[in-house]
């Protein structure tokens, strides 16, 4: 319970912090805990990087559907990033634990999602 | 609709009934082509099975060390030297996977070292944590060999059929374990010119039957597998993956799910997520252990006893 509290916490607080940071083309994260990524949509700007960090005791990967990007395992603390150049929209999930599932929302410079 | 639901209802029922099982080895015990349950470890030792008996190790994960269990290394060594206490040697043991942790290679070198020691020939199937290293060679190296595809294959012994499945690879976004159709389809032809009266035990890391969709731990397309299988008089399927004792029959299909002998996972829906268990330390060792198997001719049934590694 303590464990899925903080995920909501560690969500929230993401959802607050993250949208500024896409606006300026900046850095991104995703967070696994308790077997989710949070958040489990996240809307960027082209060209914002995206950093997943694992907080869970268990290894997690982050695999595109379309294999565009795929991480090795992360074990507990560890991180993989990739940079998102295109517009589109953009659905992974965790190759070990398949029914973990998010999407990366890329916007054009323009605010439209051409992919 | 409703109909569903009240399938649903049963199902989950018979799987909460299940979780009253506690222990930390499994032994099975193979006596006329169904496998039953003879009991915990220790009762097992008392009856002394004649016939085929054999071993069922789960989910060692050396390399964890986490709160959950620190000294996962500690746990697999008192599993196997509950093994060599055995009275009766078992004819082989089965590892259905998570080996490792993370497929390190000093973790995989741990693990042989550790399991070695029980002196038995040891016949492996993955699980997903043993396929991490990019490049997804050290497993096939090690213990898959001999094995088709993905690593799958099958032997005989002592009059029974087994099969080493692989479900834990090409998984698909939003689903559950995997066989796939290469896989399934080398089933089918493994099976064809078995007599129907041949003992039928199939193995792999994630349970072959749903227990809990929404924390993955079913196969896809296992029910494809059970298909073939139907026709046996005698099918038992062994699986790992969710760390706790589950078993149901459905029919000639004994299920069950062993231990592992590193850390405990939650009960289904029981916890926000399947991540390792944090117990007390007095009471880790009464949620981990080890399975044995014995098949008697002239029973009816495969004996299977769990054995925790404590209490």
């Amino acid at each position: 319970m303590r464990m899925a509290l903080l995920a909501f916490a560690f969500g929230a607080a993401l959802a607050c912090v993250v949208a500024p940071l896409a606006a300026q083309t900046g850095g991104a994260a995703v967070v696994i805990d308790n077997f989710t990524f949070a958040p489990q949509r996240l809307t960027i700007k082209a060209g914002t990087t995206v950093t997943w960090t694992n907080r869970d005791d268990i290894p997690h990967t982050v695999m595109a559907m379309d294999r565009l990007f795929k991480s090795n395992a992360m074990d507990t603390d560890e991180s993989y990033s990739f940079t998102f150049s295109t517009a589109g929209e953009y659905s992974y999930f965790c190759s070990l634990h398949p029914h973990m599932t998010g999407t990366i929302v890329v916007e054009g410079v323009g605010g439209g999602v051409t992919r | 609709m409703t109909t569903h639901d009240d399938g649903d209802g049963t199902s989950r029922r018979k799987v909460l009934e299940c979780m009253t099982w506690a222990g930390t080895g499994l032994l099975w015990t193979v006596s006329g082509g169904v496998p039953r349950s003879l009991g915990l470890v220790d009762q097992a030792m008392a009856e002394e099975p004649r016939g085929l008996t054999f071993l069922q190790i789960s989910d060692s994960h050396i390399g964890f060390d986490k709160p959950a269990n620190p000294n996962a290394k500690g746990t697999l060594e008192e599993a196997i030297g509950r093994i060599k206490a055995l009275p009766a040697r078992p004819s082989f043991m089965i590892h259905t996977g998570d080996i490792t942790h993370l497929s390190k290679p000093s973790e995989f070198d741990d693990a042989d070292t550790i399991i070695s020691q029980a002196g038995l020939d040891v016949r492996y199937v993955p699980g997903e944590h043993d396929i991490l290293d990019p490049d997804v060679t050290l497993y096939r190296e090690r213990y898959g060999r001999q094995g088709k595809g993905d690593g799958w294959y099958s032997f005989d012994a002592g009059g029974v059929h087994f099969v080493g499945l692989v479900n834990v690879k090409n998984l698909k976004a939003g689903g559950m374990g995997s066989l796939g159709d290469d896989q399934l389809k080398w089933l089918a032809d493994d099976l064809r010119d078995r007599t129907a009266s041949t003992p039928v035990v199939l193995f792999a890391h994630v349970p072959l039957w749903v227990i809990y969709e929404s924390w993955g731990w079913g196969t896809d397309d296992g029910a494809r597998a059970l298909e073939l299988v139907k026709r046996f008089g005698s099918v038992t399927v062994l699986n790992g993956h969710i760390h706790q004792v589950m078993q149901k029959v459905e029919g000639n299909v004994a299920f069950h799910t062993a231990r592992s002998t590193a850390f405990p996972q939650p009960a289904p829906g029981a916890a926000a997520s399947p991540g390792p268990m944090k117990v007390p330390d007095d009471k880790l060792r009464s949620m981990l252990g080890v399975a044995s198997v014995t098949f008697k001719r002239g029973t009816q049934r495969l004996a299977i006893i769990d054995t925790p590694l404590q209490g």
